[in-house]
């Protein structure tokens, strides 16, 4: 009680103890994981470093400095500062929804010099933030109180309306999925779940009507491939082919024909997956998967290991939306969800994708570095 | 650790657990998946990828060569220089063509063709500039290739015949298969494959073709090839040699000119055909450039039939050429022996109807062998009245004649040797005894193609030999089955006596002064021929006819004209030789025929006294019967 009256306590570690503290085994998996990227980068460009292996090492390099300054970062600082990065984003997305005045190039991309961001790559994080804020504060029994999960729910609905009105429905499903984790690990009573769900199951006619034709002829043709296999099914075709041709040890590494004939699409970006389960099978893809697994696991370790509810919440938060990641890419290669276009974290080829991942793992490293930090509940 | 964070700290590891649980039970879906993709369906998957990315392409075998029996080309595969550019390698296509035009004159249509190929294909798929290119023009473009990037010289082959019109109704042509053909096989679907359209390209095109090879490529999405997996060579078409002497079907068809004719020429012994001519001819290279509409008119519409080989389509009634199948008929039957003797006034009186012979005064009383020689009819119309229509086409029908010979070349006629049965068949009517005097003179329903007039020859000289004709000697190293087969053939059961008869009549027919052929029989002893006349009427003349006198062949339109017709053989002594000749609307046998055959039989057999001189080794056909 003592502590609640003197108001939030800066850190007292040092930034000695705050490097100390950092889990280098997080930091090793997560290289690991980017090797076998670059790996596959190398094999995508037909055994050369360029145009894509070289560009994201220097990316990943860069990002692991932006880790470190993540984690060292106070976590109450990001704490207090979740609110104004909520709603920056949210503005910056809005802006480049409705007026497309940011970007020098193509609406909805940010650019930072030598990268570039999508605000609705951002706001994955930024919600995620803003959420784990919100229920800090909040006893189990406020968490049961519809009036209270008001807020929370209009600050998923404001970015979700701007990000599928693009559209993008994978970001869309992130968004809902990884708020809907914060909600459910706060407490939130199940039967508001099954309400939500209810009503989303009711919507699908009414949003099927405002889905382009394009998204409509993804759904339809994920529903039957085989039906169009030249025109949109093809992508989903040519990457079963390629998954299956593999087998259980692939069809040797750089030596996958699908990919390097060309009959597979995006073999560097979105089908990643496909080419490193075709070179390498059903023993590369399961390795890839299984340090995934450990990295979600790692996630969960951070989260349950917090003292702070803050940390708990957005260890949660950000494994969810990495696991999201993965398993909405994995599944579209394989053909068990329409395609939708969500990288491969740490693999796939791409800026945004690269920096929004590091930008997660610092925030759960963050977490990590002050888990022995007490905030109480009202720290404002 | 306060209440109320107590309470929701294990709210939050109870549900983060159930979190993880639900995502680990997410993965295992995919992981699922992934187990029935990578090991329960790779067979099919890894088919499907293999169907994607090789591409199989087919090598056409080069056609087997047609040789004559001494072993001269008379139909083999040039080389065609091809000028191909691929356009994504060749830069400023507008340069890269000036530059060519300077070697290889390209006109506008050619240009436009050029350029909108290039504009329809992908940029990496060869496009035909040109194709026969000279060797003058190659030359040119390999010292200027470093000027011309991407353009390249493609060695492709044609069929051609050294020969030309020579040998264009036995070799026939190639040309592209039609559309029902290309079902049978991929490979006719090769732009450039062609097949026989006719004569021994037609009859041999399998054995001639040989097997396609191919080549099995690596190709990516967009169809550029990326590299060779496997290839298969394929196997050459085999060379086919023919019976046929070169230099004899030469002296053949030049003998025969621009008539409208045809002759055979067989060795009595074997039946191999020496020589097979008909005119006028037709070049079969122009076939394989492509004939305009104009030439293919032409040709069409000649009413010398130049596409036709009248050697064995053109039917023809054999005229008195068939006289000695009446005889043999007569003696084998026994109704009449050799002294038979018949007083000829120049006529005979069949009921009301009068029958003429071809001397208006008549022969006066001749034997047999006179009657061969002079060609007396009315001694034949008796003949035919002793021994009756059905037995002489049974004789004539073991001569070879109303039937197909076996011939190995497409489109040989049957002829017709009419019976009493077949009237009754096809016209609903009875045999006329009028009947029976015409078939004893070749003339009615008769009909009869020059090589089974030459079978009917060799078979009456060889002893009584069934020798059926052909013209295939081998097939790439080995002999022809056809004519190991043919090498022993069948006796037709003739008495050594009859044959004599009939040859002793057909070398009077040449060689005694009475003979209708004296002047045109062969002076030196040893080549001396043997044979038979026939003048064969395309049309029957009335008496008023007769008496006003238009009968005389060369007063008539020439489409009215009598055909004329010879049969012969060299040398008497010991026959080896038989040759039919008929040259349509020619006039008579013995004027017209019989001296084309005289050089024809002169020439066999001068050649054969080289051949034997100069090439010890060279085996002929009729010493393969020895082996």
């Amino acid at each position: 009680m003592a502590e609640a009256r003197l108001g939030p306590k800066p850190s007292q570690m040092s930034l000695v103890d705050k490097l100390g503290r950092i889990s280098w085994g997080l930091i090793f998996l997560t290289s690991v994981i980017a090797c076998i990227g670059f790996g596959m980068l190398y094999s995508a460009a037909d055994g050369n470093m360029n145009p894509w292996a070289s560009r994201q090492i220097l990316r990943f390099a860069a990002g692991l400095i932006v880790v470190l300054v993540i984690a060292v970062i106070d976590i109450r600082i990001w704490m207090r500062w979740a609110y104004v990065i909520y709603v920056a984003t949210l503005a910056t997305l809005f802006a480049v929804e409705f007026f497309g005045l940011i970007g020098m190039g193509a609406q909805r991309w940010l650019y930072f010099g030598w990268f570039q961001l999508q605000p609705s790559e951002l706001m994955k994080i930024a919600l995620v933030l803003a959420l784990a804020r919100y229920f800090h504060r909040m006893t189990l029994d406020d968490a049961r109180r519809p009036a209270l999960l008001v807020t929370p729910i209009l600050m998923l609905l404001a970015p979700m309306v701007l990000v599928l009105r693009q559209p993008d429905l994978g970001t869309a499903a992130m968004l809902v999925v990884g708020a809907g984790a914060i909600f459910f690990v706060s407490g939130v009573a199940l039967r508001y779940f099954a309400i939500g769900g209810a009503i989303a199951a009711a919507g699908v006619p009414i949003a099927w009507q405002f889905l382009r034709e394009y998204q409509r002829e993804r759904i339809l043709t994920f529903l039957n491939p085989e039906a169009d296999p030249l025109g949109a099914g093809y992508h989903i075709l040519q990457s079963k082919i390629a998954l299956g041709s593999g087998g259980l040890f692939g069809r040797g590494f750089m030596h996958g024909t699908q990919s390097h004939l060309s009959f597979l699409p995006e073999h560097q970006t979105d089908f990643i997956f496909t080419m490193l389960a075709e070179e390498l099978g059903l023993v590369g893809a399961a390795t890839l998967i299984g340090l995934y697994v450990l990295l979600f696991a790692y996630g969960f370790a951070i989260a349950l290991r917090a003292r702070n509810h803050f940390g708990r919440l957005l260890g949660i938060g950000l494994t969810t939306t990495l696991f999201l990641y993965v398993f909405i890419n994995i599944a579209m290669v394989v053909g068990l969800i329409p395609v939708v276009g969500v990288p491969l974290p740490l693999i796939s080829y791409g800026g945004t994708a690269m920096i929004t991942v590091l930008f997660s793992l610092g925030l759960l490293m963050c977490v990590f570095v002050h888990r022995d930090e007490q905030i109480n509940r009202l720290t404002s | 650790m306060q209440q109320y964070e107590l309470a929701r700290f294990r709210t939050f590891t109870r549900r983060a657990a159930v979190l993880g649980a639900v995502k680990l039970a997410l993965l295992s879906v995919v992981g699922a998946q992934l187990y029935n993709l990578q090991i329960v369906q790779r067979h099919k998957y890894r088919t499907k990828a293999d169907e994607n990315r090789i591409n199989i392409r087919l090598l056409p075998p080069p056609r087997g060569r047609i040789f004559d029996q001494a072993g001269r080309l008379i139909a083999q595969n040039k080389q065609n220089y091809r000028l191909v550019l691929v356009p994504e390698q060749s830069g400023d296509i507008q340069l890269l063509l000036h530059t060519l035009a300077k070697t290889v004159p390209l006109g506008q249509s050619e240009l436009t063709r050029i350029l909108n190929e290039i504009e329809r294909r992908r940029s990496f798929i060869p496009i035909t500039v040109r194709e026969h290119l000279s060797w003058v023009q190659v030359a040119q473009i390999e010292i200027d290739s470093p000027d011309l990037p991407g353009v390249s010289i493609e060695v492709g082959q044609v069929r051609q015949y050294p020969f030309g019109a020579t040998f264009a109704h036995v070799i026939g042509y190639v040309g592209s298969a039609s559309t029902e053909e290309i079902a049978s096989d991929p490979l006719l679907q090769l732009p450039g494959f062609r097949i026989g359209k006719n004569g021994v390209e037609k009859m041999h095109d399998l054995e001639l073709r040989g097997r396609a090879g191919n080549v099995q490529v690596e190709v990516n999405a967009h169809g550029r090839v990326i590299r060779e997996l496997d290839r298969d060579e394929g196997e050459p078409g085999n060379d086919v040699t023919l019976t046929v002497d070169a230099d004899l079907q030469e002296h053949a068809a030049t003998r025969l000119g621009a008539e409208s004719a045809s002759a055979a020429v067989l060795d009595v012994a074997t039946g191999a055909c020496i020589a097979i001519v008909s005119t006028p001819s037709f070049d079969p290279n122009f076939f394989i450039q492509g004939l305009t509409q104009r030439q293919w008119g032409e040709l069409v519409n000649n009413r010398h039939a130049p596409l036709i080989n009248k050697a064995i389509s053109g039917q023809y009634p054999p005229g008195s050429v068939f006289k000695p199948v009446v005889a043999v008929a007569a003696l084998e039957a026994g109704v009449v022996d050799s002294s038979h003797r018949v007083r000829c006034l120049g006529h005979i009186q069949l009921g009301d109807r009068t029958f003429h012979c071809w001397r208006r005064g008549g022969h006066g009383s001749l034997s047999m062998i006179s009657a061969i020689a002079q060609s007396c009819d009315v001694y034949f119309y008796d003949l035919a009245l002793k021994v009756g229509v059905e037995r002489i086409a049974e004789m004539a029908r073991r001569l070879g004649l109303g039937q197909a010979s076996g011939f190995d070349l497409p489109g040989e006629q049957h002829g017709l040797v009419p019976t009493p049965d077949w009237k009754r068949a096809m016209y609903d009517d009875a045999w006329q005894k009028g009947d029976s005097l015409n078939t004893a003179v070749g003339q009615g329903y008769l009909l009869t193609t020059p090589l089974q007039l030459a079978v009917m020859t060799a078979r009456l000289v060889n002893g009584g030999w069934a020798v059926t004709p052909h013209l295939t000697r081998s097939v790439g190293d080995e002999l022809s089955q056809d004519t190991l087969t043919r090498v022993a053939p069948k006796s037709i059961d003739l008495s050594h006596e009859t044959l004599a008869i009939i040859t002793r009549g057909m070398g009077r027919v040449v060689n005694h002064v009475s003979g209708t052929a004296y002047s045109a029989r062969i002076e030196e002893a040893r080549f001396a021929m043997g044979g038979k006349t026939g003048t064969s009427q395309v049309r029957s003349f009335t008496d008023i006819e007769r008496q006003s006198g238009v009968v005389k062949n060369k007063d008539r339109p020439w489409i009215e004209r009598d055909h004329a017709l010879f049969v012969g053989y060299a040398p008497i002594s010991a026959p080896r030789y038989a040759v039919a000749v008929i040259v349509e609307h020619g006039g008579s046998g013995s004027t017209t025929a019989a001296p084309i055959a005289h050089d024809i039989l002169l020439e066999a057999q001068r050649l054969d006294s080289i051949s034997r001189l100069s090439s010890p080794l060279n085996i002929r056909s009729s010493e393969i019967r020895k082996v």
